[in-house]
């Protein structure tokens, strides 16, 4: 509470007393009953703890992380770092959690965008806009989400087969194997030009944020966008030339079975994603909509009275105010697309649970099998977490 | 829809194991069963829990009544009959292949008779036992017979469905490597929907068990059009599975098994099994329970042979109603004399 409106009653402390070893001190009885809770949740975990572990010992399960340094042997279709079945348990876990997070990173993004667009339309004054609007978010939000994704990879399945596929445009092939895109050979310079990319991009912020204050202490208008074409076009592609420009075009090719080379979006992955985002995107939709209205209608009127069209006063006025309402339900949203992500074992796609299921199933270890999908869920949840409550405090409204 | 029901069935199974009653000697009620005593435990209880496949034709599969039927089926109900003299007194549970284990481990089931490869490791840290192994396999693969591949491999960059959590998969990497064979996996853990994934044409080949791969391919409406390829590329023993550390229970398994094995061999089946008490012969005097006293020292009747008989039929019968009608050969499940590898050792 800002001091200016602190009750001066609430300054006064109670005054001290010495704690009287008797049962008629509240704080004495205080402390023995918290001590008695702790001893019982204490007990408690200890007792499960003991006992698991002596079942598992009188069974013959074996127990331990031991595994983690096994052959896993287990294929796996899908792979963001270099994966053979020969590596270990652990690396195979290292991919399915890369594998989680890649649906759940870009699904996030999708689902934003799909779902603030969506929950803006459905407040259009354009009625059949609106109505459509409508119409999407209260059908998706009302089916479940495993028929969807399933209803998805159906969909995607009925498409020809590779010999088949349709060839929208050059090197651009649509099968049931997937979708395939034509791509280059990956070099460093690519890399470095990539990593040049995301400084440029991070010291465009920063000098955005320095030509604002400036512009609010003198007035004149320091646009930034001629620095950011310098710092996230010229210097990356400059780094780039000055390795030698590497560009060696990888179009994909049918040869055999299934296509060779190019850029794979598989079925599996793209249902996945497709369900994840329409779903969610019918609730961020609503949380949209309901913030947007949270703003005073008054605030349109003001905005409209200076003169700022319809769009300004969204942008301007509407929007950043309506984000206070929007960010703390939202963040319960990008939680439930991470952990819905685990629905991808109906359709196999090989997350970290399917994977992490695979290997409880392989090495019989099934509590340390558990223990590992419950770790990552909640270090990526409270990430999240951390992450929406550091932003939720940085757009609260500041009182003076 | 068992996807995360599975997980979730992990867990709780998991959790089972930790709030079991310490498994000390006294515990046959405990929910777990504990490692030693399940045939009290069983008997407590009135029926057995045997664990069988989500549904795989021929093994096991609800009839058009409901009723589970197939190979692994009459195992679950040979074992009732054996120690409950009623083939009825049993509970089938359907498992995963990726929940059977904990299933089992945890107590949700006394016995698994569900296409289970016994190996190595699995023996000796999973906490189970095989007891016996009632049908020999291998792992093949099969394709539409319009990709014209006639060999395994000519697979060489295909898309293979294969299920998770299997000695298949992991076969499947063995043979990619030493075969220099290159594949892409596509991993669904329910039978149904990976064989949707194959017949949609999501895979060029789809691999498991060859007697899998014949039931998969007996249940398509248009069974020519599907090619199971000559090559097997593993052994898989296919076992009964239970609890480690009950030698008792697991010779009822075990013998229960070489009943079926010793009566087709001694043309003891389900039709004459009355007539065969008068069977001069010894060893069918003791199968039969007349003399020896071998079904008491089993903890059974002693005419628990009549019973198992009466209710299932010998291996041959067993065979010849669930897996002869969708192609299965008897090949290496013939008898030892016949060429093959079931063999019962005496009951004496």
């Amino acid at each position: 509470m800002p001091e200016s409106v602190t009750d001066p009653r609430q300054l006064r402390l109670p005054p001290k007393r010495p704690i009287r070893l008797s049962w008629s001190d509240e704080r004495v009885r205080g402390i023995v009953w918290q001590v008695f809770v702790v001893g019982i949740v204490g007990s408690l975990f200890w007792w499960l703890w003991s006992n698991t572990a002596h079942n598992l010992a009188v069974r013959r399960i074996a127990t331990g992380f031991e595994f983690l340094r096994r052959e896993a042997g287990l294929p796996i279709a899908e792979h963001l770092v270099d994966y053979n079945p020969t590596d270990t348990y652990f690396r195979a876990l290292l991919v399915g959690f890369l594998n989680t997070l890649k649906v759940a990173v870009v699904g996030i993004v999708l689902a934003t965008i799909l779902g603030t667009l969506i929950g803006i339309a459905r407040l259009s004054r354009n009625w059949l806009l609106a109505k459509l609007a409508a119409v999407y978010v209260e059908v998706i939000r009302d089916l479940p989400l495993l028929l969807q994704l399933l209803f998805w990879y159906a969909l995607l399945q009925g498409l020809p087969g590779p010999r088949q596929a349709m060839n929208p445009a050059e090197g651009v092939f649509l099968s049931n194997r997937g979708l395939k895109l034509p791509w280059f050979e990956w070099t460093d310079a690519h890399s470095f030009a990539l990593l040049a990319f995301v400084l440029g991009a991070i010291a465009t912020w920063l000098y955005a944020r320095q030509a604002t204050a400036k512009r609010l202490l003198d007035g004149r208008n320091r646009p930034a966008w001629p620095f950011a074409l310098l710092a996230m076009l010229a210097v990356p592609i400059g780094i780039w030339a000055a390795m030698g420009a590497p560009f060696t075009p990888d179009i994909p090719k049918l040869r055999g079975f299934n296509f060779q080379g190019g850029l794979n979006i598989s079925p599996e992955y793209f249902a996945l994603l497709i369900g994840l985002v329409t779903y969610t995107a019918g609730f961020v939709a609503e949380i949209v909509r309901a913030g947007i209205q949270a703003v005073p209608h008054g605030q349109w009127e003001a905005a409209q009275a200076l003169g700022l069209h319809r769009g300004q006063v969204l942008r301007q006025i509407v929007l950043p105010q309506a984000l206070r309402v929007i960010i703390p339900p939202m963040t319960s949203q990008y939680l439930n697309i991470t952990k819905n992500s685990s629905l991808a074992v109906a359709i196999g796609y090989q997350d970290i649970v399917s994977i992490a299921n695979t290997t409880l199933n392989q090495t019989g270890q099934a509590i340390e099998g558990i223990a590992i999908i419950m770790l990552v869920y909640l270090t990526i949840s409270l990430s999240i977490s951390l992450f929406m409550n550091w932003y939720n405090g940085r757009i609260a409204l500041v009182e003076r | 829809m068992a996807f995360g029901l599975s997980a979730m069935r992990t867990l709780a199974a998991a959790f089972a194991i930790g709030t079991a009653a310490p498994a000390l000697a006294q515990a046959p009620a405990a929910p777990s069963g504990g490692p030693a005593n399940t045939l009290d435990a069983v008997k407590a209880r009135g029926t057995l829990a045997c664990g069988v496949n989500t549904g795989l034709a021929g093994f096991a599969q609800p009839d058009s009544q409901g009723v589970w039927r197939g190979f692994d089926v009459e195992y679950c109900r040979a074992l009732a009959a054996a120690i409950f003299g009623d083939a009825n007194k049993v509970k089938l549970v359907s498992t995963t292949a990726q929940v059977r284990f904990t299933a089992l481990q945890s107590g949700e089931v006394d016995v698994l008779s569900r296409n289970t490869t016994w190996t190595l490791s699995r023996d000796t840290s999973l906490g189970l036992d095989f007891p016996a192994i009632n049908f020999f396999d291998g792992q093949g693969f099969m394709v539409k017979t319009s990709l014209g591949v006639k060999a395994a491999k000519e697979l060489d960059g295909a898309t293979i469905c294969v299920a998770p959590g299997t000695t298949t998969e992991q076969n499947l990497a063995d043979w990619s490597r030493s075969a220099a064979v290159k594949f892409t996996p596509v991993v669904i853990e329910r039978l149904e929907e990976i064989v949707a994934a194959f017949v949609a044409g999501r895979c060029d080949a789809y691999t498991t068990d060859v007697s899998g791969l014949a039931a998969t391919r007996a249940a398509q409406t248009k069974p020519a059009d599907y090619l199971i390829l000559p090559d097997v590329i593993s052994k898989e023993p296919l076992a009964l599975g239970v609890r480690q550390g009950d030698a008792r229970f697991a010779d009822i398994v075990r013998w229960t098994h070489y009943l079926l094995l010793a009566a087709e061999e001694f043309g003891i089946t389900q039709a004459n099994v009355d007539s065969m008490m008068t069977d001069p012969r010894p060893e069918v005097q003791r199968i039969v329970g007349k003399t020896g006293g071998l079904g008491p020292m089993l903890g059974l009747a002693d005419n628990w042979g009549v019973t198992v008989l009466k209710a299932v039929g010998n291996y041959g019968e067993v065979f010849k109603r669930h897996l002869e009608p969708i192609g299965i050969q008897r090949g290496p499940n013939a008898q030892w004399n016949k060429g093959g590898l079931q063999y019962a050792p005496p009951f004496r």
